[in-house]
């Protein structure tokens, strides 16, 4: 589901915060199975927080260093979110 | 045979609260989760909580910092713990 969830979000600005607390701002490129993302236009966040990654345009970041992606709101829709997994939940019970 | 995968669905789009690794602690309202534990949350409140100690008394613990965030995407490998909000009820 959660593949299905960042290819609609692809092309929108996200925040993602990585397991080492570096977080890079950025336009979704793509996205897999694995979840790893590719962001482009990466933006510096909070200098300090992490090394300076100025040079940095593109990135492919691997999903499993992902802890958190912040998103807008409004590129999300909640009550389609909530009926997809509800679907996928009935398939995993009954599996 | 209800999994515990069941009773998290029971919170679908009610508040939930998440103990997660790091100790950090996230509040929000509950839209999507997989058999992973990732999950999307709304109207976030996360609580980290960073532990000093005093090197002459002993042990004081700082409960610190405290963001909001509109819309998160969680990564299920963090999660520790899920639960209804441990305010009263």
């Amino acid at each position: 589901i959660f593949f299905s969830f960042f290819k609609t979000l692809v092309g929108k600005e996200v925040a993602v915060e990585l397991k080492n607390d570096v977080v890079l701002t950025g336009t979704l490129h793509s996205v897999d199975q694995y979840l790893n993302i590719k962001l482009t236009n990466v933006k510096v966040v909070n200098e300090n927080k992490y090394p300076q990654l100025t040079a940095l345009k593109n990135c492919f970041i691997r999903g499993s260093v992902v802890r958190y992606v912040q998103i807008n709101p409004n590129d999300v829709d909640t009550e389609l979110l909530e009926d997809a997994t509800r679907k996928e939940n009935s398939a995993v019970a009954a599996g | 045979m209800e999994e515990p995968l069941d009773l998290i669905k029971l919170s679908l789009s009610e508040r939930i609260y998440v103990k997660c690794r790091n100790s950090r602690e996230l509040r929000g309202k509950l839209h999507a989760y997989d058999n992973h534990l990732n999950m999307v949350l709304s109207e976030v409140e996360e609580t980290i909580t960073a532990t000093e100690e005093d090197e002459e008394t002993g042990e004081e613990i700082v409960s610190k910092r405290v963001r909001n965030v509109g819309m998160l995407f969680v990564r299920g490998d963090i999660v520790v713990l899920v639960s209804p909000p441990l305010r009263v009820g």
